[in-house]
């Protein structure tokens, strides 16, 4: 990989490919989240028996969780400037301290999850239960993908074999992570912040 | 073919005819160039709503004609004359030409403004509303029949709708399952009925006559056994029909067979989901409180008559794949299947 | 030079050369191209009578959702994909895709996927269904909420959506791939606005894909929730709205329209120039306006729904965007016929297609503004009038434009030529057979009959017309196996290909048929958009050197794109065996497949 990442031919655009690559792919996640959150306005208020969203969103815990979220974006730049400068230790650190983020923001989501689940909102109660748990929980999943390639890198680090010459695969894992974060704060705003 | 196909209007019942002869029929019309009949045709409008549609189609169609014409004989032209021949110079290597590509951006441009025009005009002249004094029909599609509801009148009846020659009428479509959509194509276009919303079509019919119609949108397994009837009349012709059904259904007479498939039918499944009012209250099938003066059975796809209901009742499901109303277990006794069908038939 | 073996199944299990890929993709392609036509043709033996009983309403209507659903999703789409495997490197001056791993990880993907579909036609048995076939039957428009368990319970429409999601994960990597791969690895010199059209045409289409496929993505991913964990996406009773499911399928549904034409466009755009011996008319309008195409197939999916009732100002917005789509539409027709004129035509079998194509697609051009008026469309849409729009459409012009690529490119893909006089008689036949079966449909249906019916009576009148139909289904047959005997070179000698049969000014052309791994022994520099040809201030290109001056290097094959793309058939089964712990076992596979695909040695 370090072998083919430093001989990677000219390429017609000057970009690399596998960042193109991952920006058509963000591309083509903005329509899958749009068509996710375009759902759920059409749906609100539309819930004919509750719990409704004033009835149970927490915003203060939520609030928490975005705030570790936008953390982890920051940890991740972080991560790829320790990379991109072969300061390893503390690209190591930054990969895993990510990483841990990421998995408090997946807990949090469990907490949540759970706690609706007790109070009677489960995915077939209402629209609202149908559409909170398929949007969330898409988010859900891309960070849990996210977390575990975090995990993959680490683990390379570890093993040493990450450094400046494969900086792009870091790059690339923080362009998603981004991309993730800035969902997050979308949905953020959608569903618990306008009411 | 086209053409006539305006010249014909609908025909009557066509199960009353044997369908062989139908057949033999419409073959020999056909041969002739005549074509027909096409009780279903579009290209015969019998009410403003499809006059309006026709006419606007036929201008789109000629537009259309002279667009094809042009297009394939420059073609044509293109083809014949410029083929390849040992000896000719190589052709010369034109890269494109700004005026002419204006002006064949701008040709169909302008062609569409000549039909985006009338569509718009059209669009708000069909939009459904029809005066308020308009005689109103609820149609509720169900898999696979259609239910009417008179709600100024008070009628329910199922599949042959009753209306009256030129007057205003505003139907609301909405659906009890699954989405189907309502045509009569004579009468104008189709409007979907779909479950939880309601939509709106307003026609008037020009003259008395029987149009047949059926379901448009694919609704499952006998999405082509779901058709329909709209009865046009004369306003007494229209009036008569409104009171009997208002009245309620005629009890048999004492001692008759039809008497005993009254029992038979009160004992029985049969009113889990028919209604006859006073007898049961069932809402899941058609209502049969005046199911005797139908023409048609099954969603408009059987005649009314004793063979065609007796093997109906025994087994629905074979004469209407997925058909609800299942065979009964344990199924009736052919005598009581004759006297339901005696009941039923008094029902006019 | 390459440590990829380069015979036996290993070497194609293995594959990522795009070359070989391509192959894989036709041939695929073909049979399901072929099982999708059988399949019409029973619809049209039951059709071609009142009342007829060939099959039951039942297998009937598994039939025509499963034609639909086939000849979209495994037919046409992966021709075209078959054609921007093979040449879109070619025409580009590349050795291969950007991704050759994950190109072969789109075509597994989409073999799993066709194949987990059909086999719908034979599993009824486990599900004790009573008929062998569970095949889906709710349209290849699969409208909500029929769809939903309660109206649909047996296991027909979970092989359609799982068999769907399937082949959008397929789609979408090779979207991703084959966008690189145009913008990326184009030779020197090759710029945008020297791209040949077909590539361009592939470039716009591959943008359509990934900004399509998302959407229906999540249409089906409601149904599935609504199918199997209870939720109400598309039900009425909780506030939820079936039509949620129309607004998601037709903004998928019409970009994918232009998927599907906008390759064939391509290919037309290469034919006509090559046998006219004059280069494409006006290559940047025809190059802008189907970026134009791309953009505003986005505006018009409402057109699909004017039954609906959407109310006269949406009804309105809707006609006007989708009228105005006609007019990039008809530019590029009038490039076209510019082409041809005052050209030297040579009236090859390529050449027939690609004139069928225009005259065809004229057709569904003008009957499709016919229902952009949503009055008219209400008495034509569910209809077999639009039924014979579609097929003017996606046969005369999808069909017709594959055909004339298939005879076009078939000796640069397998070294050897086509018999033309074969191929007039698969030209005239077909041509013929889809005149009499699509054009009776829209006399059918402006008499009445509306679509997707197992059955009609005698008294609509259309019996007739419906066995003319059905005689055209039958002539189309059997052009189909004059083309099949032609192809498979049934009867004669094979003639093999010289390096251009055609004299051809593109790059593929300028390589041996078929090229060599490598492509290009050495990469070509690009002056000109017509690289091969003579233009007014360039002298045509020298072909590359038969043997490479240099080693070059190839990558080897790979395994795991394959072992990837099994895990996704086999997370699929989770839920149509009703089994948790298969998912898991799919999800294994997948990522075993994935890492060792993230950390196997593979050199581009």
């Amino acid at each position: 990989m370090t072998h083919a990442a430093a001989i990677a031919p000219r390429t017609s655009l000057g970009l690399d490919n596998r960042k193109m690559a991952f920006w058509a792919f963000i591309g083509s996640e903005c329509l899958l989240f749009g068509s996710l959150i375009s759902t759920y306005l059409v749906y609100k208020g539309r819930s004919v028996v509750g719990p409704y969203p004033h009835d149970i969103l927490n915003i203060p815990f939520t609030s928490i969780s975005t705030f570790d979220l936008l953390m982890s974006s920051l940890t991740m730049v972080l991560a790829l400037a320790a990379v991109q400068r072969a300061d390893m230790r503390w690209g190591k650190l930054w990969l895993f301290a990510t990483a841990l983020l990421g998995l408090v923001f997946l807990g949090g989501q469990v907490i949540e999850f759970t706690e609706f689940v007790h109070k009677g909102l489960t995915i077939g109660t209402n629209l609202f239960g149908c559409t909170f748990f398929v949007l969330t929980g898409t988010h859900g999943a891309h960070v849990a993908v996210g977390v575990v390639w975090l995990l993959t890198l680490g683990a390379r680090a570890l093993q040493g074999k990450l450094g400046p010459a494969n900086a792009m695969t870091v790059e690339i894992m923080g362009l998603y992570w981004h991309f993730v974060d800035v969902v997050w704060i979308v949905i953020f705003t959608v569903v618990y912040l306008i009411q | 073919m086209l053409l006539s196909a305006r010249l014909v209007t609908v025909t009557g019942t066509g199960d009353a005819v044997p369908r062989h002869r139908l057949l033999l029929i419409s073959t020999a019309l056909v041969l002739a160039g005549c074509g027909g009949p096409f009780p279903q045709s579009t290209l015969a409008p019998g009410s403003d709503f499809g006059r309006a549609v026709d006419q606007l189609f036929t201008s789109i169609v000629w537009w259309a004609a002279v667009v094809f014409v042009v297009v394939e004989t420059l073609l044509v032209i293109a083809l014949i004359r410029f083929r390849h021949r040992e000896g000719r110079a190589a052709p010369r290597p034109t890269h494109g030409h700004t005026v002419l590509e204006i002006t064949w951006t701008l040709a169909p441009a302008v062609i569409l403004v000549f039909v985006a025009v009338p569509t718009v005009r059209t669009i708000f002249a069909t939009a459904g509303e029809a005066p308020a004094d308009a005689l109103k029909v609820q149609v509720i599609g169900h898999q696979w029949w259609w239910e009417y509801k008179y709600p100024d009148l008070g009628i329910t009846t199922a599949n042959e709708m009753h209306l009256p020659a030129g007057k205003p009428v505003q139907v609301s479509i909405t659906s009890a399952d699954v989405i189907h959509s309502f045509w009569v194509p004579v009468l104008g276009g189709k409007r979907d009925a779909i479950p939880g919303h309601l939509t709106r079509i307003a026609f008037q019919a020009d003259t008395a006559g029987d149009y047949s119609g059926q379901c448009a949108e694919f609704c499952g397994a006998s999405h082509a056994n779901m058709r329909l009837r709209v009865v046009v009349q004369s306003d007494s012709g229209f009036r008569g029909w409104v009171k009997a059904e208002q009245a309620g259904p005629i009890p048999p007479p004492r001692a008759s067979l039809a008497e005993r498939g009254k029992a038979v039918f009160s004992r029985s499944a049969c009113l889990g989901c028919h209604a006859i009012q006073g007898v049961s209250p069932g809402i899941i099938g058609p209502n049969l409180t005046h199911v005797g003066s139908r023409m048609t059975i099954a969603g408009g796809t059987l005649a009314n008559d004793s063979v065609h209901l007796a093997r109906w009742i025994a087994d629905a499901p074979a004469l209407k794949p997925g058909a609800l109303m299942m065979r009964m277990a344990p199924p009736l006794t052919d005598a009581d299947i004759a006297a339901v069908v005696a009941y039923l038939q008094s029902l006019k | 030079m390459s440590d990829a073996p380069r015979a036996g199944l290993t070497s194609w299990l293995t594959t990522t050369d795009h070359k070989r890929i391509g192959l894989l993709y036709f041939y695929t392609a073909l049979g399901f191209f072929f099982l999708g036509g059988v399949e019409a043709l029973v619809i049209r033996l039951q059709l071609a009578q009142p009342n007829g009983h060939v099959v039951s309403a039942e297998v009937y209507n598994q039939l025509f959702t499963m034609h639909g659903t086939t000849m979209v999703f495994l037919a046409l789409m992966p021709l075209s994909a078959s054609f921007f495997n093979y040449i879109v490197p070619l025409q580009i001056g590349a050795r291969d895709v950007a991704f050759p791993r994950l190109n072969a990880f789109s075509y597994w993907v989409f073999l799993s996927g066709g194949l987990l579909l059909n086999a719908s036609w034979v599993t009824g048995p486990l599900y004790h269904a009573g008929m062998l076939s569970v095949a889906p039957d709710g349209g290849w428009f699969g409208y909500a909420n029929l769809t939903e368990r309660q109206f649909s319970p047996g296991p027909n429409i979970d092989f359609w959506l799982l068999g769907l999601q399937i082949l959008g994960v397929s789609s979408l990597a090779a979207g991703f791939n084959f966008i690189v791969t145009i913008l990326n690895l184009r030779a020197p010199g090759m710029r945008m606005m020297r791209l040949p059209t077909f590539t361009w045409m592939t470039l716009v289409t591959q943008f359509l894909i990934i900004t399509a496929f998302p959407v229906i993505t999540v249409g089906l991913v409601f149904l599935m929730f609504d199918r199997f964990f209870g939720t109400h996406f598309y039900l009425p009773e909780a506030g939820g709205t079936p039509l949620l499911w129309q607004h998601l399928f037709w903004l998928f549904g019409h970009p994918e329209v232009y998927i599907l034409i906008l390759p064939a466009m391509g290919i037309v755009s290469e034919v006509l120039p090559t046998f006219a011996r004059k280069p494409l008319f006006g290559y940047t309008v025809v190059v802008y306006s189907g970026i134009l195409i791309g953009f505003m197939g986005w505006g018009v999916w409402s057109h699909h729904m004017f039954a609906v009732g959407l109310g006269p100002i949406a009804d309105s917005v809707f006609a006007a965007t989708t009228m105005l789509i006609a007019v990039p539409t008809g530019v590029k027709i009038f490039n076209w016929i510019g082409t041809l004129w005052g050209g030297a035509i040579r009236g090859t079998t390529a050449l027939h297609f690609a004139v069928g194509f225009i005259a065809m697609f004229i057709i569904g051009g003008l009957s499709g503004v016919s229902h952009a008026s949503p009055p008219a469309d209400l008495q034509q849409t569910d209809t077999y009038y639009v039924v014979g729009h579609i097929h003017y459409v996606l046969f005369g012009g999808t069909v017709f434009g594959l055909f004339a690529g298939i005879y076009y490119w078939w000796p640069k893909m397998t070294g050897q030529l086509l018999d033309e006089t074969l191929g007039k008689w698969h030209f005239w036949l077909q041509f013929i057979g889809m005149n009499l079966a699509f054009f009776p449909m829209h006399l059918i249906g402006l008499l009445g009959m509306p679509r997707r019916v197992y059955t009609y009576g005698p008294e609509l009148g259309v019996g007739q017309l419906n066995l003319v139909s059905t005689i055209g289904a039958f002539t189309i047959a059997l052009a189909m196996l004059v083309f099949l005997v032609n192809l498979l070179g049934i009867g004669r000698r094979r003639r093999a290909a010289p390096n251009d049969p055609w004299e051809g000014a593109t790059l593929e052309w300028s390589v041996s048929s078929p090229p060599p791994v490598y492509n290009f022994s050495v990469i070509p520099t690009i002056e000109s958009r017509l690289p091969r040809w003579r233009t007014e201030r360039h002298g045509p290109m020298p072909d590359p050197p038969a043997v490479p001056p240099a080693p070059i290097h190839v990558p080897a094959g790979s395994w795991w794109p394959l072992v990837a793309a099994l895990g996704i058939p086999v997370m699929a089964l989770a839920p149509l065996t009703h089994t948790l712990w298969i998912v898991f076992v799919g999800a294994a596979i997948l990522l075993v497949g994935i890492y060792r695909w993230a950390f196997e040695p593979f050199e581009v």
